[in-house]
């Protein structure tokens, strides 16, 4: 029983502890401008570990950038001017998801001219598979030379069955 | 042969991007302050305290801004650099304490020589954020202007100096 507990609790702790980790903790108090500066800090990349946004990153960059979040908010400043403040600073990289921009259209088209491409590619395949014409019907000559050498095949010392 | 053309040119232009990618730094963010104005600050000279310093008093004249700390290993690695740039001193180096005990500061450069002209201290980093400062060393050659032309960011190497900053420098004076 006691067994049981212990690995019930070691269950919960693995499944709890990551979900802890994900994001740190807000240093707001009020609920919704709480929600709102984890909502923004999720959007920002951090520039120190740059695989993580400032909402999971600890470290020191990032949590100096969560606290300029949360007195921005504090001091009434909307979404979009924080991220402006942001960008000013350390340009669209920043961002997880970056303006449509001249520099930035290849970015955002990529995806779509590959898969065009593809389509294309694959449209050309088919239509030239379609035009190769079916093989000709066998003549009866071709038939029973087919027919020959099965019988060929199969004829010395045949086990086995027609 | 012709049906082989296509997907080995295919093959040589991902070979050439990923090529490039191999010698691009994904740490080297470009920064959108160069070509802008230096932000704007006030914070207390690291020596003296009680005076303050800031960029407007820099006016007319080519300086850089190196931020740097006393907890950062590669800035012990570009400190000779920089006392040697120093030595020569074709401009001022202003030091930005960043993030970083006043007493620790103080005896790193005690320790390892002083090539600042001044330190300030940004103690809670905020300076350091109007800067967009992510990875300390960084610093900026800022012109008669005022306006950021360059930033180099982690330690500046003999190479940097020589092909790019030392260059730079002698153009901006010009100006």
């Amino acid at each position: 029983m006691r067994a049981l507990a212990a690995a019930l609790l070691t269950i919960l702790a693995v499944l709890a502890g990551p979900a802890a980790a994900n994001v740190a903790a807000p240093t707001a108090q009020d609920p919704v401008a709480a929600r709102r500066s984890v909502d923004l800090a999720r959007k920002l990349r951090c520039l120190v570990c740059q695989n993580q946004s400032i909402a999971e990153s600890n470290a020191d960059l990032a949590v100096d950038l969560r606290r300029q979040i949360d007195e921005q908010i504090a001091a009434g400043r909307t979404d979009a001017e924080i991220v402006a403040f942001m960008t000013d600073r350390y340009g669209d990289f920043v961002l997880y998801r970056p303006p449509l921009k001249a520099t930035t259209v290849l970015l955002w088209a990529g995806p779509a001219l590959l898969l065009l491409l593809a389509v294309l590619v694959l449209r050309r395949a088919l239509r030239q598979q379609a035009k190769t014409p079916a093989p000709a019907p066998l003549t009866e000559e071709e038939r029973a030379l087919a027919a020959r050498l099965l019988r060929e095949q199969a004829a010395p010392g045949s086990d086995r069955t027609q | 042969m012709n049906r082989f053309l296509l997907p080995f040119g295919i093959f040589l232009v991902l070979l050439g991007f990923l090529f490039v990618g191999l010698k691009l730094n994904p740490r080297e963010v470009p920064s959108p302050l160069i070509g802008k104005p230096v932000p704007e600050f006030t914070l207390p000279q690291l020596h003296e305290p009680a005076q303050a310093f800031s960029p407007q008093s820099m006016r007319g004249r080519v300086w850089l801004l190196n931020v740097w700390a006393s907890w950062c290993v590669s800035c012990r690695d570009e400190h000779p650099l920089l006392v040697e740039f120093a030595r020569s001193n074709p401009v001022a180096i202003i030091g930005l304490n960043y993030k970083d005990k006043p007493d620790d500061a103080r005896a790193w450069l005690a320790q390892l020589g002083n090539p600042y002209a001044l330190s300030v201290s940004d103690r809670d980093g905020r300076v350091g954020i109007d800067f967009g400062v992510y990875g300390v060393p960084e610093t900026f050659v800022i012109d008669k202007q005022g306006i950021i032309r360059h930033k180099q960011i982690g330690a500046v190497t003999a190479d940097a100096l020589r092909e790019k900053i030392l260059p730079l420098i002698r153009e901006l004076e010009q100006g």
